[in-house]
């Protein structure tokens, strides 16, 4: 809490400041909320063991044939759940990206980050970091997908220039 | 059932940075001059509906809280939330209530008090409106960011340029700078944009729209009620669609259109009886989803007021200014005027109301020849987009 909100709180009684733009009055909230969701990966475990293997594990229907990344556990086309688990060619090419200057908090630990999504020659699409220079990258960029050890110390896939 | 739908009444509070009020307070301040405009109290509304995204503010019981505060209870009520569609999502919602025949009356409220929180903490929920967990949770995507993406996409395929972007930034705050309600009533230039710091590249600080306080609102009464009334100073809503997109950008196919937004505008133009393939030109005007600068020029080709791939032309060429092809953006847009995420969609339709109704300020009237005024709205980047027309004449 802000020195001027316990200063005004001893003083004057309430947890209150006066806003320095507009000269208005605001009351500092007591009630802090921090976040962190849990969330079920149970259905997608394989791809997460597939990836600590330097794989990038996708799920196929085994009715239809049609493939899923992000993987996901049913297939709506057939009303099936009889899925397989494939592993996807690891190379495609760049289709866009950005440069993340202005971070979110929770990823404020990390320089300014590149974003791309590249299409698989598998098919399917991927979004993740780019971890080549972004001022060098060209039209049809090749890529390659790439598992690396995250700073908060969690494996994450990545893409990087071939 | 009742055949058309009208907006009878319109509000709007200033917008940008409300430390001088709380949220119902910001409520209010457009809401009783909506009740003003229809001739009508809080005991007429038969429905109401509020749109809000919430988590930065910390009333989450809106439609209660105003129920209380503007003596709206114990009548029905709803809060919406479409991402930043949430405004149009709300104005869904009461008109299919009043085409229904189930209610004559509604009140559509769009509020957002998003600097209740620091900005940082904004940024950080903002990002979450995609799929959290692929996009957001190991790759920290901004709002910004996920369209960034889609700009360079643009750029790439069509050669477009970030001084292209620039210019729908400073057409959208000359407008904005006429506009007595837009958070920023200032003109620039192409080079302050272009100096600005980059945000998400190839966006920069003036390529964004900003974070914002405001409140919108507009009443909607069926046909039969707007005769028992005697209103004469109403636009009738001719059409809606709405489309959503997937969460994953990675499961789209492409990047430099929403195809949620071209399906919702097929819809709307169905509707109300536009010929697709020519809308501009039964149009006196638009207000397009500018969270960012380029997203606006990606709306003038899912909105076909011109052929795909040449959207950017229309901005160098000033075709989208006062006197051009077709008006876009001329309150100052969500770049200039503001982006309370829940009162954006609400505050398109106020617009609408004044441009038909010629009761824009000052050097920010478009003519009105064809009597129709087009809004689109997106949430998140694609994943809702409501295209809403009006006009003057019913269908
Ligand atoms: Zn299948």
């Amino acid at each position: 809490m802000n020195e001027e909100v316990k200063k005004n709180m001893e003083e004057f009684g309430f947890p209150v400041i006066v806003d320095e733009k507009s000269g208005a009055m605001q009351w500092v909230d007591m009630r802090e909320l921090r976040l962190r969701y849990i969330i079920s990966v149970e259905n997608i475990k394989p791809f997460y063991e597939g990836l600590r293997e330097g794989k990038l594990m996708a799920t196929k229907c085994k009715k239809c044939g049609r493939i899923f990344f992000p993987p996901q556990k049913d297939c709506p086309s057939c009303f099936d759940s009889d899925i397989e688990w494939v592993e996807l060619k690891k190379e495609g090419t760049l289709e866009t990206m950005t440069v993340v200057f202005v971070k979110p908090p929770s990823f404020g630990q990390y320089d300014p980050y590149p974003v791309a999504i590249a299409k698989l020659d598998d098919g399917p699409r991927i979004l993740a970091w780019y971890s080549g220079d972004p001022q060098q990258v060209k039209p049809g960029q090749r890529v390659k997908v790439q598992v690396s050890r995250r700073k908060e110390g969690y494996l994450m896939y990545e893409l990087a220039p071939i | 059932m009742s055949e058309n739908v009208a907006v009878i009444g319109i509000g709007h509070s200033k917008f940008g940075t409300r430390k001088d009020v709380n949220i119902a307070e910001l409520c209010w301040e457009s809401m009783k001059p909506a009740f003003e405009t229809a001739n009508l109290e809080p005991k007429d509304i038969d429905f109401f509906v509020v749109s809000n995204a919430g988590m930065w503010s910390s009333e989450a019981a809106i439609p209660a809280l105003i129920a209380e505060y503007a003596d709206l209870a114990p009548k029905g009520s709803m809060r919406v939330e479409a991402a930043c569609a949430s405004g149009s999502a709300a104005l869904r919602v009461g008109y299919t209530a009043v085409k229904s025949g189930m209610v004559d009356l509604a009140l559509i409220l769009g509020v957002e008090k998003m600097q209740e929180s620091p900005n940082p903490n904004v940024i950080e929920l903002i990002g979450r409106f995609g799929s959290y967990f692929w996009e957001f949770e190991n790759f920290g995507l901004t709002f910004p960011a996920y369209y960034a993406l889609h700009g360079t996409a643009y750029m790439m395929k069509y050669g477009a340029t970030e001084e292209d972007y620039a210019k729908v930034a400073v057409k959208n705050h000359y407008y904005g700078a006429k506009n007595p309600y837009a958070q920023f009533q200032k003109e620039i230039d192409v080079e302050t944009v272009l100096k600005s710091p980059y945000i998400a590249w190839p966006f920069k600080l003036f390529d964004c729209s900003p974070i914002t306080d405001g409140s919108a609102c507009v009443i909607l009464a069926s046909e039969e009620k707007v005769k028992e009334l005697g209103i004469d100073e109403k636009v009738w809503i001719l059409g809606q669609g709405v489309g959503t997109g997937t969460a994953n950008l990675s499961r789209r196919e492409e990047f430099t259109s929403l195809a949620s937004a071209r399906y919702a505008a097929e819809q709307a133009y169905k509707m109300a009886g536009i010929d697709i393939d020519d809308p501009a030109n039964y149009l006196d005007g638009a207000n397009v989803h500018d969270c960012f600068t380029a997203p606006e020029i990606i709306a003038y080709e899912d909105l076909r007021f011109c052929k795909r791939g040449e959207g950017y032309k229309l901005i160098r060429d000033e075709q989208t200014y006062i006197g051009g092809k077709i008006p876009v953006n001329i309150d100052g847009g969500l770049k200039a005027k503001g982006h309370p995420i829940g009162a954006t969609g609400v505050s398109q339709a106020v617009e609408a109301y004044k441009q038909l109704l010629q009761k824009a300020e000052p050097g920010r009237q478009a003519d009105i020849n064809k009597g129709r005024w087009l809004a689109h709205n997106v949430g998140g980047t694609g994943h809702y987009t409501y295209v809403t027309i009006y006009g003057l004449e019913k269908r």
